[in-house]
């Protein structure tokens, strides 16, 4: 069996509820397990609303953060046992791409620098001529010339060429895997549409995997292989992203599917769905399904523990008693 | 549903943004008009001119910005170049906004109690237990449990906060409310729920909207009729139903097509181009740049608009 490039072992990170502390432990993720091989390039998607953990997640993969419990392995290697060389090495194979294409850049520094400063720091060329060479190569990746930016300023770049860069920058270190934490959130349709493109093309020419984190299913739809969907740090439903957005079977994922706006008039939402009071929203118990206070097919078995994964079809798996 | 009378008209309108290397261009000859208790949404990409549109309505577009030709009339009365103390009387009154990421346009210091309050009593002599009963009825009108009143803004989660704004903005019946991107920061479902707050209270009050955006699928769930604009200009003009069915401008076509969709997997379209520096435009069609149909005609002068189905208009040569 192939060892994985990176393999997320039952990851767990809890916040606070430490010995001195007054307020209760928050449970960011809850056990989570993923998998990503070298030999398919992948792009896996995390999905999720807004404190449902993905950027925990984000986080421990890249190594910013450590779990509470469970393991970050990197080609078998437990990230926070790592040597410095191997740290150095996982530090250059494990590339990230953030939100705000706005608030990564320093103001004050041209782009070049933030190129020049990855080849030195990363010993990516020995003269400034191949150092020259791979920045380009790696700007033509993303579809820009050197000639055009790497003399500007931040400011004097659109929102879909700094994303753009910023890809190009991960792409430069030849990475085996890019974590995208909603790199399209931020920018406009049509520029939308162009950064997945490119995530595409990395995927299928580079063979690089991205754990594509989102909030947005329709494009992890369009683009992505396998998906996660997480709900307050647990894992609801996964597999074949295709697979689950077609026929959702939690109704959590049912109902975020549900609510997507159809871009038809002829098509408008016919329901109201109400959201309960904002205090039964957090359960404050880590036993049991998240979902729970939400769901309008609860059973009182949802409470007493967290359901087991139940194959609905291959490779589609979901937590919910009501396939059990 | 919409009557004929127009609540407010903007006709003509130029914005232009003063900056050391020439005026930047960000709204020219924008013309719009919302009926009585209808819903406009205004889309485009950012940096459109969508917001400063909205800013013109209000008579709060800043410096280095200024509204340098063309008129907006609410209810036959043009407020360009009105004195600030009849302005402080129309706005709120008449018109309301629910700022672009209104979960942070709360002040965070000052309990959802005073703020609500402060607004109501500008404009209105009711105090005491009216004045409680009155923010109780707005907060319930949009579904919020009464404990709110008493609460900061940090203590409500986003879609709260987003309907405390919406609340805010009904306060005073206004004759029409600026909407600019309501949605925005939600989540998907919150950003359902707040759609249905908003949907339900311009039902019950009757009020008209103007709904800024960029999703197109959301405008197609909540407006009657869209207005795309592109670098500045307005470039097509219908009811809702008519875009979807048949988008004429090439721009509005590729907003459509952009909407990536969960029915069915498709190619992803990229566009390449930018668009030009709003200080100086082209001659011609101002989407020239990005058009993948764009022909010489297109490079000479600015297309007229033109009439393609009822009430549904499009300045695009091609027609």
């Amino acid at each position: 069996m192939e060892q994985p490039i990176i393999s997320v072992q039952d990851a767990t990170k809890i916040y606070g509820g430490g010995f001195l502390s007054t307020s209760k432990p928050f449970v960011a993720l809850d056990r989570f397990s993923l998998d990503i091989y070298e030999s398919q390039a992948k792009i896996v998607t995390i999905a999720g609303e807004s404190g449902s953990g993905k950027t925990t997640l984000a986080n421990l993969v890249l190594g910013f953060i450590l779990p509470s419990s469970g393991k970050i392995m990197y080609k078998g290697q437990d990230v926070s046992t790592m040597t410095r060389e191997q740290r150095r090495i996982y530090r250059k194979e494990v590339q990230a791409i953030f939100q705000d294409p706005y608030e990564v850049y320093n103001p004050f520094y041209r782009v070049s620098h933030i190129f020049n400063m990855v080849v030195r720091h990363f010993n990516l060329a020995q003269n400034k001529n191949e150092a020259q060479q791979l920045i380009e190569d790696a700007l033509n990746v993303v579809g820009l010339r050197g000639s055009e930016i790497l003399e500007k300023y931040p400011h004097q770049l659109s929102g879909g060429q700094r994303q753009r860069i910023m890809v190009a920058r991960a792409y430069m270190l030849r990475p085996r895997l890019i974590v995208a934490d909603e790199p399209v959130s931020a920018v406009d349709a049509s520029l939308r549409a162009m950064i997945l493109d490119i995530m595409l093309k990395l995927r299928d020419r580079h063979h690089i995997s991205f754990l594509y984190i989102t909030h947005d299913l329709s494009t992890a739809y369009q683009i992505s292989d396998k998906m996660y969907v997480l709900f307050q740090g647990t894992t609801v439903e996964r597999g074949n992203a295709g697979k689950i957005i077609e026929n959702p079977r939690h109704p959590y994922v049912q109902e975020l599917i549900d609510s997507i706006p159809v871009p038809d008039p002829k098509m408008k939402w016919n329901t109201n769905i109400t959201l309960p009071p904002e205090e039964v929203m957090r359960m404050k118990s880590s036993v049991g399904c998240r979902f729970y206070p939400r769901c309008a097919k609860h059973m009182d078995i949802c409470t007493r523990a967290f359901p087991e994964y139940t194959q609905v079809e291959e490779d589609h798996e979901v937590a919910c008693y009501l396939y059990q | 549903m919409a009557s004929d009378q127009k609540v407010l008209e903007v006709n003509d309108l130029n914005v232009h943004y003063f900056t050391p290397r020439g005026a930047v261009i960000a709204a020219n000859a924008v013309n719009l008009y919302v009926k009585e208790g209808e819903i406009v949404g205004l889309v485009g990409e950012s940096g459109c001119g969508k917001t400063t549109v909205a800013m013109s309505i209000l008579q709060m577009v800043s410096a280095p910005g200024r509204i340098v030709g063309g008129e907006i009339k609410i209810e036959g009365q043009n407020i360009v170049n009105l004195p600030e103390k009849e302005l402080r009387k129309i706005r709120w009154r008449k018109l309301a906004l629910i700022p672009q990421g209104a979960m942070n346009s709360l002040n965070p210091v000052i309990k959802i109690r005073e703020q609500m309050e402060d607004g109501i009593t500008a404009h209105e002599k009711v105090r005491g237990v009216a004045l409680r009963d009155k923010v109780f009825k707005l907060l319930n009108d949009v579904g919020l449990p009464e404990r709110v009143y008493n609460m900061f803004p940090h203590e409500l989660s986003g879609g709260m906060k987003q309907r405390v704004c919406i609340a805010m903005a009904v306060a005073l019946n206004p004759v029409i409310i600026i909407a600019d991107e309501p949605t925005s920061a939600l989540d998907v479902v919150v950003q359902r729920v707040v759609a249905q707050t908003l949907l339900d209270v311009k039902t019950r009050l009757g009020v008209s909207m103007i709904m800024i955006g960029h999703d197109m699928g959301l405008q197609a769930q909540m407006v009657d009729r869209v207005a795309v604009m592109y670098a500045g200009n307005l470039v097509e003009v219908g009811p809702v139903g008519s875009i979807f069915e048949h988008p004429y401008h090439p721009y509005t076509r590729l907003l459509i097509d952009a909407i990536p969709s969960t029915k069915q997997k498709k190619s992803l379209k990229v566009t390449e181009g930018l668009t030009h520096d709003l200080r100086n435009p082209p001659r011609g069609c101002c989407f020239q740049f990005r058009c993948p149909f764009v022909r010489d005609a297109c490079r000479e002068k600015p297309p007229a608009f033109k009439q393609m189905a009822p009430d549904h208009f499009v300045a695009c040569v091609q027609y």
